[in-house]
């Protein structure tokens, strides 16, 4: 596997002074370039960067009346009350939780899916299964969560109605009223919606196992499912560590829309995850310095999870991501 | 023997797929279609028991929707092509080996995938620059996305470099080249972009939540869905099945719909448009994927 190229090629040996000499004369031959982009990095250095400003608000007792320059300076209090709050350590509990499910239920999901289908010789079978399995993955999660209310629902629901019918329930749960079923509603609904689409990558790794390795070990009378145990499953494992590792890497960037579209006021301290956390004082409470220490929080270290996940999925050889 | 097994058991673990993944769709829309009173009764799981297109004619009555529609369609294909051009020229910028400042604007977009503000301090610039509860908002913090710049760079990158430099040798301008020459080559990859843009432009809501919230002007048919969808959490916390089954009797007897099977009907609405496109789109999908950072 490799990544997106970023290195260049061989750079010959310059004095400082050569190569600025180099670096004007060339820049003098891209005028067209640099006048395109232009435009485009200043962008990103308003609606990207400059943001980045408005962390100095964690440090303040942040007013929108006073604005940045005026507002009290209170250190880092904010962050006190941040991580003296009982609340917030419900929060991160959630979203590690409801991430870690997701991301284990979805691999593990999207393999089985891979390796069925590649067992699959039928080639319109395989094709018509795939097209339609990677259909939830473009409706929104609006339309998703309605589904997930309405299949769900104990009035005249069909979850309810079947279990009712095999004898499991005499009448009727609420399941999205429960606490203790949120965490399982989120990563069921997350691989129904996402196991077709997130497949793709198994399978191409799968089709890219040396073919010759499945006629050898058939010659040597493997069967098909010591085939798919000795040669796909340790085929597809680097794909599956190196995902693995990245998707670790953004745990605490896992969305919040399932959790704001599912959730609801009787399993709150199920449902909220940092996000809706950052969102409920930010923007309902508008206390937005202490949204902005919770959010910075997030941010920060999610960079370094991040950074050094990459790092790690680097130092394997496996790939270089971006 | 345990070949045939396998084989027995993919096609019945497919067919399963099949059916888990079509059902809840299928669910709905009897939903939509069947009585609204009679709904409450339950039991509607593959066909309307009664038959009505009342809710759909309830729904397309009221005008707002249109106008949630068009906003919709504007922002779908406005923001779709206007991002689309962004992420094709600084793809194109940014994968021009010899471009001094390429590894400069190479790592200012990459970090941006890592580093986010945050929700208040974006929101905040948002509001400085008087882009809350104007549509412009759907448009342009959104414009560079440094995802699909990168997919679309990696392709441009495995182009010939001798196409272009050849190009430039007979003369031909920076635009010249990547609008008759890249671009063409280019074309699978612009229709995965399309797609990824223009679908991650129909399904939002969330800005809308954020910055156009109560303002007619802004909602779109997500926001409008999302709307029926947070009420119904609501009011399904506080009631029994028994005080819903009274709502929908009483609504009925006013001449409204019920909300299960409003909720019903207008997911039906939000999700035919992503259907009717979608036998034209899905051969791209794959392509998509492995045309991204994962690539063999």
């Amino acid at each position: 596997m490799n990544g997106i190229q970023t290195g260049q090629g061989a750079v010959p040996i310059l004095t400082g002074a050569e190569r600025r000499k180099r670096f004007f004369r060339q820049a003098g031959k891209q005028k067209a370039l640099i006048f395109l982009s232009i435009p485009i990095m200043g962008y990103i250095l308003f609606f990207n960067y400059l943001p980045l400003w408005g962390w100095i608000m964690a440090f303040q007792n942040y007013k929108p009346a006073k604005g940045f320059f005026t507002s009290e300076w209170v250190g880092l209090e904010q962050f006190a009350r941040l991580f003296g709050d009982d609340r917030f350590y419900l929060v991160l509990r959630n979203t590690l939780a409801m991430s870690l499910l997701n991301l284990v239920s979805g691999t593990v999901a999207c393999i089985f899916l891979a390796i069925v289908l590649s067992e699959v010789k039928t080639v319109v079978f395989k094709r018509s299964v795939q097209t339609i399995s990677y259909l939830p993955f473009f409706v929104s999660w609006v339309v998703a969560a309605n589904i997930v209310i309405t299949f769900l629902s104990p009035d005249g629901g069909v979850f309810n109605d079947l279990l009712m019918a095999l004898g499991v329930l005499e009448k009727p749960v609420m399941f999205l009223g429960k606490e203790q079923y949120f965490w399982v509603i989120v990563a069921l609904s997350n691989v129904w919606k996402n196991t077709g689409y997130g497949a793709i990558v198994y399978l191409s790794a799968i089709t890219s196992i040396d073919p010759m390795l499945y006629e050898s070990a058939q010659i040597d009378g493997a069967t098909r499912l010591q085939r798919i145990w000795h040669i796909t499953l340790p085929g597809i494992l680097p794909t599956v560590v190196v995902l693995l590792i990245i998707n670790i890497g953004g745990i605490l960037n896992n969305g919040f829309e399932q959790q704001m579209l599912l959730g609801n006021p009787l399993v709150l301290n199920a449902s909220e995850v940092l996000d809706l956390y950052v969102l409920r004082y930010g923007i309902s409470l508008q206390r937005y310095s202490f949204s902005v220490a919770a959010g910075m929080f997030k941010s920060v270290i999610s960079v370094i999870l991040i950074l050094s996940a990459n790092g790690l999925a680097k130092k394997l050889r496996m790939t270089r991501l971006f | 023997m345990e070949d045939r097994f396998i084989s027995l058991f993919s096609a019945v673990f497919l067919g399963l797929t099949v059916v888990l993944t079509l059902y809840p769709f299928v669910n709905v829309l009897a939903i939509s279609l069947n009585d609204p009173l009679d709904t409450v009764r339950g039991g509607i799981y593959l066909l309307p028991r009664v038959w009505t297109t009342y809710t759909y004619e309830k729904l397309l009555s009221d005008t707002s929707i249109y106008q949630a529609a068009m906003v919709s369609l504007s922002r779908t294909l406005l923001g779709g092509s206007l991002n689309l051009m962004v992420t094709i020229i600084t793809a194109y910028l940014i994968s021009r080996k010899e471009f001094v400042a390429r590894r400069l604007f190479s790592f200012l977009l990459i970090s941006t995938m890592y580093v986010h503000a945050g929700l208040i301090p974006g929101y905040l610039l948002i509001k400085e620059i008087g882009l809350v509860g104007s549509f412009w908002v759907y448009i342009i913090p959104g414009l560079v996305n440094a995802f699909n710049i990168i997919i679309v760079r990696t392709y441009i990158e495995g182009l010939p470099d001798s196409l272009v430099e050849s190009a430039r040798v007979f003369g031909a301008g920076e635009l010249r080249i990547l609008f008759q020459i890249v671009i063409p080559l280019i074309l699978p990859v612009v229709a995965v972009v399309t797609i990824f843009v223009s679908i991650g432009h129909w399904n939002a809501w969330f800005d809308t939540y954020l910055y156009g919230a109560g303002k007619r002007h802004m909602v779109t048919l997500q926001y409008r869905l999302m709307e029926i969808l947070m009420s119904a959490q609501l009011r399904t916390d506080g009631q029994s099945s028994g005080q819903a089954a009274a709502n929908a009797i009483a609504a009925s007897q006013s001449k409204t719909v019920s909300p299960a099977s409003l909720r019903a009907a207008m997911t039906m609405l939000v999700t035919v448009p992503i259907m009717l496109v979608y036998p034209f789109l899905q051969k791209y999908f794959v392509q998509g994927l492995t045309l991204g950072g994962v690539k063999e």
